[in-house]
């Protein structure tokens, strides 16, 4: 169990070391003047600001020391938590900025990644090798994973949102009220959380459901099924051994599938405007944000690696194998 | 061994027969690449037979969908139908280039690390497992944000260096049960070299499972572009289907009731992308017998 935490710690270590590293080279090594970008924006004439600004920025970047010395700069600057001042807010530091936003993206990730996975698996494992419902389930998961994100976002916040006027279609909370302690605005953030997460929820259940039902399918075809329908146990008992062998890989796609659920995040939170980093991210591009965008970058990264070694830790839990030192999880 | 010889082309002839046999009765695979064949038709044809430039400004702005405008025009009068069809080609090329680089850097990683086994394996399944756990959009984000002028090309290709993990994990694992066969074996002892045996006799004999590998990858770098280009990273010229979405998006189609513009573009995607996952899963029961419906 030692190697298989010291190992999957090595990865993410490797990969916080890489994505940082990522983080750097991109604004100095792209094709294109970050500075020069951030310069024209601000649409001054004067030679002289000009100068001034373009000072300024390449004092920020560091960009007139030695390139190690930059990259020393960088994580050391990072470590204290010092991702630069939002061009956006300014001069609100980029860390205060994320951190406003983060709750909400959290709110609505964590709930529905998890109510997706369990009903998901739920429904498949019941599908499976059970012709009429299956012919159901497999069409219906199958248009829902090749959905994107925010189309079935747009087309909920359209047929509940706008015809029938059940669901506010855009931001958080109401605009009239200020975020408090109260029941009234826990309401009108429920109220607005409903929708992104219907959609979250929706899109990623199909992708559960054809997995779990695959896999099944596959266990229900094994050696110990076998044995034990000719012993005679009744389908109810086997299909329970079958569905505790199959979560095993569900568990492994989870962390694989981290990536992805946090991308369709994004992009339904920009559709609802709903406050957290997707509308952030957003709000950076148009504005050229870079320091915002990169700070974003590394709390998404840093969140999916936590959340892979969380499921790490979960996968030891649930199957023995890894904790006595046995080939069961692929590092 | 002349017989064998004589026999192995006549076998194999035989077996694609059959492949094909189960493939044209398959109703996954036809239906599935029928959906796809069709919309490929309509984005290479459509914008020869519809004249026009796509984002042209027209005369009659908000319009639903009506003989003229088959599906309706966006707030400035552009044509729904022609930036549909122009959409599409850019979802297709976007598909082919970061399928196409995701599986060939999939193979090459998987086969490598599969058939060589031992240190090379450890380094690169180390890459793989640390390219695995980035969130991949969050890098494109940061690349195409750098990149001044964008193009779907380069988005392909970025898409493609970012998403063959998954891919070179898989064709690794496959690797791995056939490098201990008797005829790769039997190739390692006629003195053939690492490359003559990927090639001759690891590769074919997955090509079905390549295959199948390919069309996830291309499904896939048509979702992610997508989301690039809703976010506001997609190509800085031109139509695809993402940045009609985004478009509509933000020029507030939903509230204005505009069905007409993000339903379109969405079905698009959502049907070449599902059309490929169907067929996907008729491939896998024409090539793998156990699965077949009988």
């Amino acid at each position: 169990m030692r190697r298989y935490f010291s190992r999957k710690l090595l990865i993410y270590g490797l990969t916080f070391f890489v994505a940082v590293t990522v983080n750097w080279l991109i604004p100095r090594f792209m094709p294109g003047d970050p500075v020069a970008s951030m310069v024209a924006r601000a649409n001054v004439a004067q030679p002289e600001a000009v100068e001034a600004m373009r000072a300024y920025y390449n004092d920020l970047f560091g960009f007139d020391q030695p390139l190690w010395q930059q990259y020393v700069n960088f994580w050391g600057a990072m470590f204290q938590g010092d991702f630069g001042i939002s061009i956006w807010l300014f001069p609100t530091p980029v860390s205060t900025v994320i951190n406003g936003a983060v709750p909400y993206t959290l709110g609505l990730i964590i709930p529905s990644v998890l109510l997706s996975w369990v009903v998901g698996n739920r429904f498949g494992a019941y599908a499976a090798r059970r012709k009429l419902l299956d012919n159901t389930v497999l069409p219906v998961g199958y248009v829902l994973t090749a959905m994107p994100y925010m189309w079935l976002a747009v087309l909920l916040a359209w047929a509940l949102g706008v015809i029938a006027g059940l669901f506010p279609v855009a931001g958080g909370y109401s605009f009239s009220m200020r975020p408090n302690w109260s029941w009234t605005f826990a309401l009108d953030l429920l109220h607005h959380w409903t929708l992104p997460f219907l959609s979250l929820f929706l899109v990623a259940l199909g992708g559960w459901a054809i997995g779990m039902r695959n896999m099944i399918i596959y266990e229900l075809e094994s050696d110990y099924s076998n044995y034990l329908s000719a012993l005679g146990a009744p389908a109810r008992l086997i299909r329970r051994y079958a569905f505790r062998n199959a979560v095993l890989p569900q568990i492994t796609g989870l962390a694989l599938q981290l990536g992805v659920l946090v991308a369709g995040a994004l992009v339904t939170e920009i559709v609802f405007a709903y406050p957290g980093l997707g509308s952030l991210i957003l709000k950076a591009i148009q504005n050229q944000d870079f320091f915002l965008l990169q700070g974003t970058f590394l709390f998404i990264v840093l969140g999916v690696l936590i959340a892979n070694f969380i499921i790490d830790i979960v996968y030891v839990v649930v199957d023995p194998r890894t904790r006595a030192g046995m080939a069961g999880a692929q590092a | 061994m002349t017989t064998l010889q004589e026999s192995e082309p006549r076998e194999r002839e035989g077996m694609r027969r059959e492949a094909l046999h189960f493939a044209v009765r398959n109703a996954k695979l036809v239906t599935g690449f029928g959906i796809v064949v069709v919309l490929l038709v309509l984005g290479m044809v459509g914008p020869l037979l519809a004249g026009g430039t796509p984002n042209d400004y027209g005369t009659r702005p908000m319009s639903p969908p009506s003989a003229e405008h088959w599906l309706g025009t966006t707030t400035f009068g552009q044509d729904i139908f022609l930036q549909f069809v122009h959409g599409l080609r850019a979802t297709f090329l976007v598909g082919v280039i970061g399928g196409g680089i995701a599986a060939v850097i999939g193979m090459l990683v998987g086969f490598v690390a599969g058939y060589r086994g031992g240190a090379v394996d450890e380094v690169l399944n180390m890459l793989t497992n640390v390219i695995l756990v980035i969130p991949t959009l969050a890098v494109l984000l940061i690349i195409n944000a750098y990149l001044g002028i964008r193009s779907v090309a380069v988005q392909g290709l970025f898409i493609g260096l970012t998403q063959w993990p998954w891919a070179a994990r898989a064709i690794r694992a496959q690797t791995f049960s056939l490098r201990t066969r008797e005829f790769v074996d039997l190739a390692r002892m006629s003195g053939a070299g690492t490359w003559r045996i990927i090639s001759r006799e690891i590769a074919p004999n997955m090509s079905s499972y390549l295959f199948m590998t390919f069309i996830l990858l291309f499904g896939g770098a048509i979702l992610i572009a997508s989301s690039l280009d809703f976010i506001g990273l997609g190509p800085t010229e031109g139509v695809s289907l993402g940045l009609m979405l985004q478009n509509a998006n933000q020029w507030s189609a939903l509230q204005l009731g505009m069905w007409w513009w993000f339903v379109p573009p969405g079905a698009g995607i959502t049907a070449i992308v599902g059309a490929l996952y169907v067929a996907n899963v008729g491939l896998d029961e024409v090539f793998n017998p156990k699965l077949r419906e009988t």
